[in-house]
């Protein structure tokens, strides 16, 4: 670490403050790096297969040269000395360069896949994704595509920072396991098993296969070509649909009850485990202002509501005209719909009112929001046309504005700037039920030691989800936040042993004290009572 | 309307102005001359080590005192004059008062060292130190720091943060021995060590070398060796700062003098936080407090009195809390560096050398006394039950797992320690 603060200078003060053996490990990760650039831009490698194993092997080796220097020299403990000092993680210079390059791969990737070299008249392709194509074909049998490199990228992402995250917090067992977690379920569902089942079943047409991706994270699953892939995709596909509806009906609310959404948002979410591993360094960013978590409540309702309504629109109309493949009529959905909104909002209202914090009313306001638009769609509509909108179009402004805009350019690539967990706070709608199930009907909370705690903010510092943790430490209660994804790096940083992630029995997990455990305990009784 | 003036903005003062503002609507003003907002002084050490900025250091946003309607009046107030109700600030403009709470903390303490007023010389206690830290430390190759307890191991934590190197000077025989039994306080030197700092124990400063500009250029120890260093870290404990108050007539010893209600020998004037003085110490407690949880729970309870219900400061089961380096530390009860005579010490260290655990316990009826902590986390509920409850230190080994407050999947080592604690104590004394 550099002495001095004031140094901002773009010839990365940072470097200064490395060692020969953790300069060694930057200088081969951006060997990696840069042989795929050369890709990119259409030198072509005689053995492509060697140099992209070359390319990746010199990335991880750089990774974990670079993270075994750095971490295991020094005793085992918190290790966020000069965060605040340096350039790329304090919205310096090397910061804004960061955040421009993956934002500019992002628009590419997105809407210009042409530029990463990929022929889309169906020819070879060129650049870098002509330069994963050995993979590609080891993999899945096909030649690559821009989203099988996006895909490799984005695992190597987080077996490789995530390797460097595990060094980090290795004292800290819960960040050990979680961070194996997201790694394995990157690398074994998001990843290979996709992959290696598209090699398994080449002349079907392609659905999603990614088993732990699942509605309405990913908005496509009720596309109508998604659900004509799985329905006429043999019993894969039909696996791949009734697993997915149990996940969002079944198996992801019990796990929710049990574990907070943590159990999704942390250990098994793809764009969690990406937050997490490589956005590590960036979670101190999240804005933690009252103003901010109104904004978050606007939008990320928003886009709740958005994408319900898209997706029934998406189902109205493949009802409609695939009338043969459903055993289900559009109205039949429709009522469904609403009827289910209509008691799940009903007996939270009954049952739930006490409890309803505002993130809780918003998530309700927008359930009973999406009714009245679903029964309007039913009223107003044409097969194609919803509410007068091309129901195409609509699912292709989502993709455009929701799917690419924000969860990916957004999301992604202002980690330097906004934080690592700008999509999961503000966009994801999955977040958002996940959380109102998490505030009222789990077992998950964080739990405070006492009145042990000095208010040092430590905790809202490092919250990535900008929840102020400390304005509950400090009043000795508990944290049961919808936002809350459980990383549990709150309670790692506490410097006095305060936080601490339970499931426990959900009676008393809400709890206020003006008076602090410590002080007279008669003055405890009658301020706290009231 | 009523007017409540409080002096000083930190734990105390700030813990009071928000009690009195849920109860009532006196007016109420905090008079602080070292920031406008308040801030966690113990996050001081993270702002330098570049964990936080001095943003996060505030608990509150900072319109959150208009909002609550608690005045900020930034100034140094130069002398209290009780006849007239007013406090009299630097600039000699007067502020009137109906009741006057004193909670303006403490100073480091200044043992008269030659040369401890040389530029490089600071404490670790306001935010101007801090400045002055950061000022310093670019062209620093050695500090040395002069005082061997919570804050001198914070302040050296901080200067290695900046690779600078650290020499730590210990009067005593053992880190912290005073308060720390044996085991602990050896466990906490090796740690100390092994974060390559330069650890001098049983070493005293005799004086503070200057150079040309009046700046701090080395210091000699007692053992007649001179260090050079460009920073001096005086971090031998604290004393309440109530210069200001020699001639207001109000009752001083080494603090402000209250008794158990907090109230000063004037009416309608009280002190709470570090700069209160028991006329006698409370239980086992010392009659000054510098602590924050003390300071919190004074103003909890000062409140009471000042919106009408008369409430003593009545604390309920001593606990405290530190992180040494890289190894937390709480503590629950009374453990004391040397057992009493009636007391039995049960001392438990993981072979990792970074885990304790030592429980104090009466010999004759087993009831438990305290325990201190280091590296496993302790649920304060749990032992402020126990400690009501007056159980036994049996009855504290049994359930020692649901004491535990590590995070989960921690490894946990109740078993280990039980096994220990029965083959020391259950056997030998009960059969």
């Amino acid at each position: 670490m550099s002495k001095s603060i004031k140094n901002i200078s773009i010839a990365s003060h940072e470097n200064q403050d490395m060692d020969g053996i953790q300069k060694l490990g930057v200088t081969l990760g951006l060997l990696g790096l840069f042989i795929m650039t050369l890709a990119l831009f259409n030198v072509s490698f005689p053995n492509k297969g060697l140099w992209l194993a070359g390319s990746i092997f010199a990335i991880f080796t750089g990774i974990i040269v670079y993270a075994n220097r750095t971490y295991l020299n020094q005793p085992e403990g918190i290790k966020n000395n000069g965060i605040w000092h340096k350039d790329l993680t304090n919205r310096g210079s090397w910061a804004w360069m960061t955040g421009i390059i993956l934002t500019s791969f992002y628009i590419v990737l997105y809407w210009y896949p042409q530029y990463l070299g990929l022929n889309q008249d169906g020819g070879k392709s060129t650049g870098i994704v002509g330069f994963f194509d050995p993979l590609s074909y080891i993999l899945n049998g096909k030649p690559a595509s821009q989203w099988f490199v996006y895909g490799t990228l984005y695992t190597i992402a987080i077996l490789g920072l995530g390797y460097k995250f595990i060094l980090k917090y290795r004292h800290n067992k819960y960040q050990l396991i979680r961070t194996i977690s997201v790694m394995f379920f990157q690398l074994g569902f998001a990843f290979l098993i996709p992959e290696i089942l598209e090699k398994l079943n080449p002349e079907k047409a392609y659905f999603t296969k990614d088993l732990k991706n699942m509605w309405p994270l990913n908005y496509y699953f009720f596309n109508d070509w998604n659900l004509k892939g799985m329905l006429e995709g043999g019993n894969l596909g039909l696996f791949m649909l009734f697993f997915g509806i149990a996940m969002i009906f079944i198996i992801s609310p019990i796990l929710t009850y049990f574990y907070g959404k943590r159990w999704y948002c942390s250990w098994v979410c793809g764009c969690g485990g990406l937050a997490e591993t490589a956005g590590d360094s960036f979670r101190h960013l999240s804005n933690k202002t009252d103003t901010v978590w109104k904004i978050e409540r606007w939008m990320i309702h928003s886009v709740l509501v958005f994408s319900f309504v898209m997706t029934i629109a998406v189902i109205f109309t493949f009802l409609s005209n695939n009338p043969e493949m459903s055993f289900i009529t559009k109205d039949h959905f429709i009522w469904g719909i609403v009827a289910f909104l209509l008691v799940f909002t009903g007996a939270l209202y009954l049952f739930k009112r006490k409890d309803l914090d505002k993130d809780a009313v918003f998530t309700m306001l927008s359930l009973v929001a999406i009714i009245i638009i679903s029964l309007l769609i039913n009223y107003f509509s044409g097969n194609q046309n919803i509410l007068f909108i091309d129901s195409n179009s609509l699912r292709e402004w989502y993709g455009f504005a929701i799917g690419a805009a924000f969860s990916g350019i957004v999301g992604v690539g202002f980690y330097p700037i906004l934080g690592n967990r700008v999509w999961c706070r503000f966009g994801c709608p999955m977040a958002a039920i996940l959380g109102l199930q998490q505030r009222l009907f789990s077992k998950f909370r964080i739990t405070t030691n006492g009145g042990q705690c000095i208010s040092c903010g430590n905790c809202s510092t490092y919250c990535e989800m900008g929840i102020d943790v400390r304005s509950y430490a400090q009043k000795g209660e508990n944290i049961v936040r919808s936002s809350c994804v459980g990383c549990g790096i709150c309670a790692a940083v506490c410097p006095r042993g305060v936080l601490k992630l339970e499931n426990d029995t959900p009676a008393g997990r809400i709890n206020s004290n003006e008076i602090l455990l410590g002080n007279d305990v008669d003055l405890m009784d009658l301020i706290n009572q009231k | 309307m009523e007017h409540i003036v409080i002096i000083g903005n930190g734990i105390a003062g700030v813990t009071l102005a928000q009690h009195i503002r849920k109860k009532s609507d006196s007016k109420i003003t905090i008079v602080s001359s070292e920031t406008e907002f308040f801030f966690s002084r113990t996050a001081l050490m993270y702002v330098f080590m570049g964990h936080m900025k001095w943003e996060h250091t505030q608990p509150y946003e900072n319109d959150f005192w208009k909002k609550n309607k608690i005045e900020l009046l930034q100034g140094l107030i130069t002398a209290v004059v009780p006849n007239l109700k007013e406090i009299i600030l630097e600039n000699n403009t007067k502020l009137t008062y109906d009741k006057l709470v004193l909670a303006t903390g403490s100073k480091p303490n200044k043992y008269g060292w030659p040369g401890q007023d040389l530029q490089g010389v600071t404490g670790l206690y306001h935010k101007r130190d801090l400045e002055a830290l950061e000022n310093w430390a670019p062209t620093t190759k050695r500090a040395v720091i002069v005082g061997g307890g919570l804050i001198g191991i914070e302040l050296a934590e901080m200067l290695r943060s900046r690779n600078i190197a650290v020499t730590f000077l210990v009067r005593e025989k053992s880190f912290w021995d005073g308060v720390l039994p044996f085991g602990e306080s050896q466990m906490i030197n090796r740690h100390i060590l092994e974060h390559h700092i330069d650890l001098r124990l049983d070493t005293n400063m005799v004086e503070i070398l200057s150079d040309e500009k009046g700046h701090a250029r080395a210091i000699v120890t007692d053992k007649g060796e001179t260090i050079e260093c460009e920073i001096v870290g005086l971090t031998a404990g604290v004393s309440p700062n109530i210069d200001f108050l020699k001639d207001s007539g109000i009752e001083l010893g080494k603090g402000v003098k209250v008794n158990r209600f907090l109230e000063t020998n004037i009416k309608d004037i009280y002190a709470i936080g570090d700069c209160a003085e028991q006329h006698e110490a409370i239980d086992l407690r010392r009659p000054i407090e510098a602590v924050w949880y003390t300071g919190r729970m004074m103003g909890e309870a000062l409140a009471q009195t000042l919106t009408g219900t008369r409430t003593a400061y009545k604390p309920g089961h001593w606990f405290n809390s530190a992180k040494f380096l890289d190894i937390e530390y709480q503590t629950y009860g009374w453990v004391w560096a040397a057992a009493k005579e009636n007391e039995e010490h049960f001392y438990w260290e993981h072979q990792s050398g970074k885990k304790a655990i030592r429980i104090s316990f009466d010999k004759k009826d087993r009831t438990f006394l305290g325990i201190n902590t280091f590296g496993i986390r302790l649920r304060h509920e749990f032992f402020d039950k126990v400690l009501t409850n007056k159980e036994t230190v049996d009855y504290v080994m049994k359930n020692l797992a649901k004491a535990n407050f590590d995070p989960e999947f921690f490894k946990s080592h109740e078993k280990e320690i039980q096994k220990q604690f029965s083959s020391h104590f259950v056997g030998v004394n009960t059969i």
